[in-house]
């Protein structure tokens, strides 16, 4: 368990944190310069915060008012920075031992190198120096070498930030694992949702400097008022199902969750694999009324729980389903002539063909979403 | 034409001994002097690299003064050591070694500042959440990463080791076999009659010098450039 208290005079704002990170994935999520790195850089004591507190499992890192503040290489955080930080002058191999130099002897057996390898994939750049390398076998050697230096906790800092979407796709499944399998809390930075979709257990949104929403992905992406803080990236609800049927005749894939059923175009996956699936608002068409005689496959019952005027003329609308919640965007005339308000039951219809198959991870316990990595301009 | 007399092989092993020396100890106190300039906030940093700068700038019959001054038998310094660990400066091949190290010690301090402020200080801080204390930090990333500045500087200094002249005559003077360099012998032999064609044989002794010891730099660098490049 981490415990982050913080305050900092930033050159644009006040920087005031406070969140609790546990097992598992958080990420701190937010535009660019939300100040997101100089609270991984408070947590790995690369920066020294004005006033403020950070406890990991019971041991004090930071203290101002008792005046400790243990250094960096004491601290036993692993950090992934943005841009990998290679030593140039050594080989892949000495990169990844580097830490290990420094671990507590008894701590060494908690990451053998031979696993580390394994995990993320690496056996053929082990002679190699960081200087011949691409970008994405680059973030891989990064991730390693933190993990091998057996640390408490790991922090990354936009790890995929520098690269493009092939790179991206090759290293998600790796941050997967790491994930399920390290079994070391993991504080991860991003600003795109699509990643923090897929990966994060607990999302920590930063919005100038402050947190606005700390919980479970679902709950926090389900809630509309949040996403003009969030920055410019489109609106969208993230379902829990599991695969429930295959329809090989229509090539269909029928997944449940708490809400009913959703059919989606057909997945390479096991019967009973969990999901995660994001629904973007756009895709999403409301009724007053139960329609017969539409292509549209999925028609789930819901109740509008919330109505947020977002830009000129649309609106976005939060709702109810069973234990979930999905979020619609439509115009506000729309709104208004199907007499929408908080209560009123309603019809959610997503179009199948709107979940991009492409975009559906076939591993590990989550899975995706929509089509493109959507970021938004810093 | 190349046959050498004693003399001017005594001058030519003396000035290679001279600038080792130089070079050799010159050494720690230019890596420190870089390091406080190029990390190092303080009043005073200015001046400092002014004082550092001066050899450079002043001529060197001043520079050879003012160290006859402080570590003449009689000055401060050169009693001091004479007195406290009986090292003596004044007149000996070491005084020659230590008005070259003088010299140099600019070129030598600026190429390894250089090279100190163009290293990515976030490896550095990479290194310290890998579990880094201070020292390892600076032995095991610094350091290597500083490489080639450092033997750029060594070898500026080797270079204007076997060509100082004026710092030396005034403070140790022109003796045979002692502090008779190369840059001396070739300055008496012209003064003397008939001395011309062993002037000319230092004169190419001191080119080939000089070019190997850039020759050898420049593959040095290329090498250790393209073990930073990734090669």
């Amino acid at each position: 368990m981490l415990e982050v208290d913080i305050e900092h005079r930033l050159a644009d704002f006040l920087l005031d944190i406070h969140f609790r990170a546990g097992r598992g994935l958080t990420a701190l999520f937010g535009r660019s310069g939300a100040g997101k790195t100089s609270v991984v850089n408070a947590i790995a004591g690369l920066l020294r915060p004005r006033r403020g507190c950070i406890v990991m499992d019971g041991s004090v890192l930071l203290d101002t008012e008792r005046g400790i503040c243990v250094p960096t290489h004491r601290r036993r955080v692993g950090y992934v920075f943005q841009e990998g930080r290679l030593f140039p002058h050594l080989t892949v191999r000495q990169n990844l031992l580097f830490g290990r130099w420094f671990a507590p002897a008894r701590e060494r057996r908690a990451a053998s190198l031979d696993d580390v390898v394994d995990l993320l994939g690496m056996a053929a750049l082990l002679d190699r120096r960081p200087g011949r390398l691409s970008g994405g076998e680059k973030q891989r050697v990064a991730i390693g070498r933190a993990l091998l230096a057996s640390p408490q906790l790991l922090l990354m800092d936009e790890p995929l930030a520098s690269l493009d979407a092939r790179r991206k796709d090759e290293i998600l499944p790796y941050l997967e694992r790491l994930r399920d399998e390290a079994r070391v809390p993991i504080v991860y930075v991003s600003h795109s949702i699509a990643e923090v979709t897929r990966l994060a257990t607990t999302i920590v949104l930063i919005s100038a400097g402050r947190v606005h929403a700390v919980g479970p992905v679902r709950e926090v992406m389900g809630r509309a008022e949040l996403y003009p803080l969030a920055g410019r990236f489109e609106a969208g609800a993230v379902l829990a199902v599991r695969i429930t049927a295959h329809d090989p005749r229509w090539s269909l894939t029928q997944l449940t969750g708490d809400f009913g059923k959703l059919t989606v175009p057909h997945l390479d996956a096991p019967i009973g694999t969990p999901l995660r699936v994001r629904i973007r608002a756009r895709d999403v068409i409301l009724a007053v009324a139960r329609l017969t005689g539409i292509s549209a496959l999925n028609v789930l019952a819901a109740e509008v729980e919330r109505l947020v005027p977002i830009e000129e003329g649309a609106l976005e609308v939060q709702l109810r389903l069973g234990g979930e919640r999905l979020l619609a965007r439509i115009t506000r005339r729309s709104g208004e002539a199907l007499g929408l308000a908080v209560g009123r039951r309603v019809f959610a219809l997503i179009k199948t063909v709107a979940i991009d198959r492409r975009s559906l991870s076939r591993q590990g316990e989550t899975a995706d979403l929509d089509d493109e990595i959507e970021t938004f301009d810093s | 034409m190349l046959d050498f007399s004693a003399a001017e092989m005594e001058a030519v092993r003396l000035s290679l001994r001279v600038a080792f020396w130089a070079m050799v100890g010159s050494l720690p106190f230019g890596l420190v002097t870089a390091m406080v300039l190029a990390r190092g906030r303080f009043w005073g940093k200015t001046l400092l690299d002014g004082v550092v700068h001066l050899p450079l700038v002043m001529p060197p019959v001043v520079t050879g003064y003012l160290l006859l001054l402080l570590f003449g038998r009689r000055g401060p310094l050169g009693r001091f050591l004479e007195e406290t660990f009986g090292i003596v400066f004044a007149f000996r091949w070491t005084g020659a070694a230590l008005a070259s190290a003088i010299m140099g010690f600019p070129l030598l301090v600026r190429a390894i500042r250089l090279s100190l402020e163009a290293i990515d200080r976030r490896l550095e801080e990479a290194a310290g959440t890998l579990g880094a204390r201070k020292l390892f930090v600076f032995a095991l990333v610094t350091l290597p990463l500083m490489a080639p500045g450092i033997v750029a500087g060594m070898v500026l200094s080797f270079a204007r080791s076997l060509g100082e002249f004026g710092a030396t005559i005034t403070f140790v003077s022109n003796i045979p076999g002692e502090t008779r360099t190369i840059a001396s012998a070739i300055y008496t032999l012209t003064q003397t009659p008939g001395g011309d064609v062993g002037a000319l044989r230092l004169t190419l002794v001191s080119i080939a010098l000089s070019l190997v010891a850039l020759l050898a730099a420049d593959l040095l660098a290329r090498r250790i450039d393209r073990r930073l490049s990734g090669d």
